[in-house]
């Protein structure tokens, strides 16, 4: 039997599969690789951040700076490279700088005792601000470094390709993935979102894993301005707004609970898929608006809700049902 | 510094707001010895666990360990010293599996990444210690909270290489449990560990501590060694006066009322939880309800206070029959039921005692109808008065109190709805002898002025002090039913032990 833990994860794969196979019948096209390949790369930023968001998610957290801080990304390393530095180190420049930017945040969460709902929501107005100082125009950038990027691809069948984006991303949640179930950091994580105060009286150092968390946080969100960078190949201080709320999304419908302590990374990777599906599905359709993406993953994030609501009820049930006869 | 000590601690000094809880209290716990930390509810004995094992800052005082003077700052600095505490409220993790919980911050690991399957391999082991068939890899929110107690103690225990502490680990335990849990004692004490232990069960102390130290009011009353301490001296250095044995022998009035039955179940049952049973309840009786840790008595309750539904049977009230399949339904009714797991599910953290004593009221009579203040106030004064709770101040935020004094008001909040049939699930668990004694008056009092009570226990003489009927319980079925003279503390303990299905 299916533990009830892993109950939503399975909705979700669950329901990408069958909506995919659905899309399929119609459009004939989009079962290919190279619709698959191009759902990857056109997700990738998206998708490297709600890894991030995800682990904040499961402490029972929020970070609402991650569009701010992707478009932030975005502008410093379009400037630094029209300045002339290397694309190499303007990288590494702006992801110290998110990752900086989001330990001073998990510090702050942790030092003023304040919800990180608040502390982040300052942090979004900083970072955005901060975007606009650097430019408020698009910053175009070429650069043979980027070309180069761009140009890894591994071959898939049929025409397809899986993009340096789309392999950024996969690698993204690769690292989400081990880190969440394969070290303390992560069992940390699980534990916050469980409850700050049996963690602490536990033993998890709760400071120390509340800077790594949101540092993380804003690492992925440094890194995927990079990916969007990358794949728009310009800077642009107004770009990614509200993204945060689709990681959100792409993470509560990927199987996490809003309120933390339970959920997988890989749910995420499906949550931000389905996403993208819609869209795909949209541009076949060619007549709906692409409003309906939204409509739809807020019909879903209803529907997700309700079923994490239903599956607590249950295992309660069962758990009373259990505790009456084994204990 | 004392040279023989494992742990000790000199004038420790904590206030809240200002209020002295802990006032220049020494102590000093040897290895290879099990110490017994007692006094009243509000002594201060969980605060001065919390300071020596890092989860709270003392305010003034010096600790060592081994001779080395010694400051953890935090419960995980406190662990890395060997250290390892079973707090009173039970600090598990319910989101995370049982391994999980078990190996939170010190998991087994392979070229550093967590060793998961070793991790559960490791905790089966541990389990299977305590004779806990708990599957590692559930989480732990599937299981009872006696479960998770022993959990909590397993963790403890493995993870104290030199002190450990735990705050009233038995408070959720049957006697069978106890005594699995006082063998590991035993044994870790024979190893050299130092073991500090709370409780309010005398009789444990004397089964299981070498010494005790006494905290009354924040102080330290003294420390002696148990062997040279009689019984009738250590409760008085506890309170402070002579306890008056009035829960010896049964109260006089106790027998069974002629009046009809007014509360009615007949074939009641659900499956898997319960078997079909027949109760009748008078109103002026207090029916005793004994059993093991999971024979049923807690189901039995959830049944009657329809919080579980029924597959079988019917209930009637005043010779109506009626559904019960919601707290609501049974409070309608004239129900009322003080649950078992009080810390988990009782009380309201952030709201005054006051407000913790109206919430049953309040719902009861609706939210549209607030209580007034004043008869809020009254409400809150009386059960205040008459169970002892401290500090005795209304407004106070129930998380700053006592654990046993979060108990007192959570019975009163059952106890303000001013029930016609009240249910209590343990009510005496985590509460100091004095008001132990002034809960079994209250019983007999509300017995006598035509309450209907059903009362859970594992305390068996009490179940005899004050029912005038007891059923006994075992694997889920009502084995036996005692009358009058045949309640005796043997008679129940035999019923206890015969196999549910032979009823
Ligand atoms: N966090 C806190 N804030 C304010 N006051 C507190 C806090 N914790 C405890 N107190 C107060 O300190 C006193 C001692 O409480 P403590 O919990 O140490 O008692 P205890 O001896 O463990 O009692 P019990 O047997 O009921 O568990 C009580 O008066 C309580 O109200
Ligand atoms: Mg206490």
């Amino acid at each position: 039997m299916i533990r009830a833990r892993y109950l939503p994860f399975v909705a979700t794969v669950l329901i990408f599969v069958v909506a995919y196979a659905l899309c399929a019948l119609q459009f004939p096209n989009m079962l290919s690789f190279r619709v698959l390949g191009n759902l990857l790369t056109d997700n990738a930023f998206l998708g490297i951040a709600a890894v991030g968001m995800t682990f904040v998610i499961l402490s029972g957290g929020i970070d609402l700076s991650m569009g701010s801080v992707i478009a932030f990304t975005s502008v410093f390393v379009a400037v630094l490279v029209r300045a002339g530095v290397h694309p190499a180190l303007a990288f590494a420049l702006a992801l110290a700088v998110s990752t900086s930017f989001g330990a001073l945040m998990g510090l702050t969460i942790h030092a003023l005792k304040m919800p990180a709902f608040v502390v982040t929501l300052a942090g979004m107005f900083l970072a955005r601000g901060a975007a606009f100082l650097i430019s408020t125009d698009s910053v175009p950038i070429s650069h043979d470094f980027l070309k180069q990027l761009k140009g890894i691809y591994i071959q898939l069948p049929d025409k397809g390709k899986l993009s340096f984006l789309a392999i950024l991303m996969l690698l993204a949640f690769a690292v989400g993935v081990i880190l969440a179930h394969r070290t303390r950091f992560g069992a940390n994580v699980y534990a916050l979102g469980g409850s700050e105060q049996s963690a602490e009286l536990m033993g998890v150092p709760l400071r120390k894993t509340m800077i790594q968390l949101y540092a993380f946080s804003g690492f992925m969100a440094g890194l995927a301005g990079l990916a969007y960078t990358l794949y728009t190949s310009a800077g642009y201080s107004l770009a990614t707004v509200g993204v945060e709320l689709d990681a959100i999304a792409a993470v509560v419908v990927g199987g996490t609970l809003l309120t933390g302590g339970s959920g997988l990374v890989l749910g995420t990777l499906f949550g931000v898929l389905i996403q993208g599906l819609i869209q795909t599905y949209i541009v076949f359709d060619g007549t709906l608006s692409s409003w309906w993406t939204k409509i739809v993953i807020g019909m879903l994030l209803f529907a997700f809700i309700v079923l994490q609501r239903l599956i607590l009820l249950v295992s309660e049930r069962r758990a009373a049902i259990r505790a009456s006869s084994g204990g | 510094m004392t040279h023989d000590a494992l742990l000790s601690a000199q004038g420790i000094d904590k206030s809240f707001f200002g209020v002295k809880v802990l006032d220049g209290v020494d102590f000093s716990l040897r290895g290879g010895e099990i110490h017994a930390l007692l006094g009243e509810n509000g002594a201060g004995k969980s605060t001065l666990v919390k300071i020596l094992t890092g989860a709270y800052r003392r305010d003034a005082g010096a600790m060592w360990l081994d001779g080395q003077e010694v400051e953890p700052r935090s419960v995980a600095e406190a662990q890395a010293l060997g250290i390892g505490t079973v707090y009173q409220e039970v600090n598990l993790l319910d989101n995370l599996t049982v391994a999980e919980n078990l190996y939170l911050g010190r998991q087994p690991r392979r070229m550093g990444m967590i060793d998961r399957r070793r991790m559960r391999g490791d905790a089966a082991t541990l389990l299977a210690r305590y004779g806990v068939g708990a599957d590692p890899d559930e989480t732990l929110a599937h299981y009872p909270v006696a479960v998770r107690q022993i959990i909590a103690i397993a963790r403890a225990v493995d993870l104290s290489g030199k002190v450990l502490f735990l705050d009233e680990p038995t408070a959720s335990l049957d006697a069978r449990e106890v005594q699995a849990l006082f063998t590991v004692l035993r044994q870790l004490r024979a190893q050299g560990l130092g073991i500090v232990i709370i409780t309010h069960f005398l009789d444990q102390v004397y089964q299981i501590a070498d010494r005790v130290t006494v905290l009354r009011n924040g102080r330290m009353v003294g420390s002696r060694a148990i062997a040279e301490l009689p019984r009738r001296d250590l409760v008085a250095m506890m309170l402070g006066r002579e306890l008056a044995e009035a829960t010896a022998h049964r109260g006089s009035g106790a027998t069974q009322p002629d009046t009809p039955a007014a509360f009615l179940f007949e074939g009641y049952g659900k499956r898997g939880s319960i078997a079909p049973f027949d109760l009748d309840i008078r109103p002026g009786e207090v029916v005793g309800i004994a059993g093991l840790l999971g024979s049923g008595r807690t189901e039995t309750a959830r049944l009657m206070f329809g919080i579980d539904r029924p597959d079988s049977g019917q209930a009637a009230v005043d010779g109506q029959p009626v559904t019960l399949h919601s707290p609501q339904d049974a409070i309608g009714h004239g129900f009322g039921m003080c649950p078992e797991e009080r810390k988990t599910d009782g009380i309201v953290g952030d709201l005054s005692v006051r407000q913790n004593i109206v919430l049953a009221l309040q719902a009861s009579r609706g939210w549209a109808r607030p209580i007034p203040r004043r008869e809020a106030d009254a409400l809150a004064e009386r059960y205040i008065k008459a169970l002892d709770i401290r500090p005795p101040d209304p407004n106070r935020p129930i998380k700053f109190l006592s654990g046993g004094n979060q108990q007192k008001a959570i019975l009163a909040r059952w106890l303000a709805t001013d029930p016609r049939l009240l249910i209590l699930d343990e009510p005496t668990r985590g509460i100091d002898i004095g008001a132990h004694a002034e809960i079994i008056n209250l019983i007999e009092k509300l017995r006598e002025d035509g309450m209907a009570l059903v009362v859970i226990s594992s305390e068996i003489e009490e179940l005899v002090a004050f029912s005038t009927r007891v059923i006994v319980l075992s694997d889920r079925h009502h084995v036996r039913e005692l009358r009058g003279a045949e309640i005796t503390a043997e008679a129940i303990v035999e019923a206890m032990a015969v196999p549910g299905d032979a009823a």
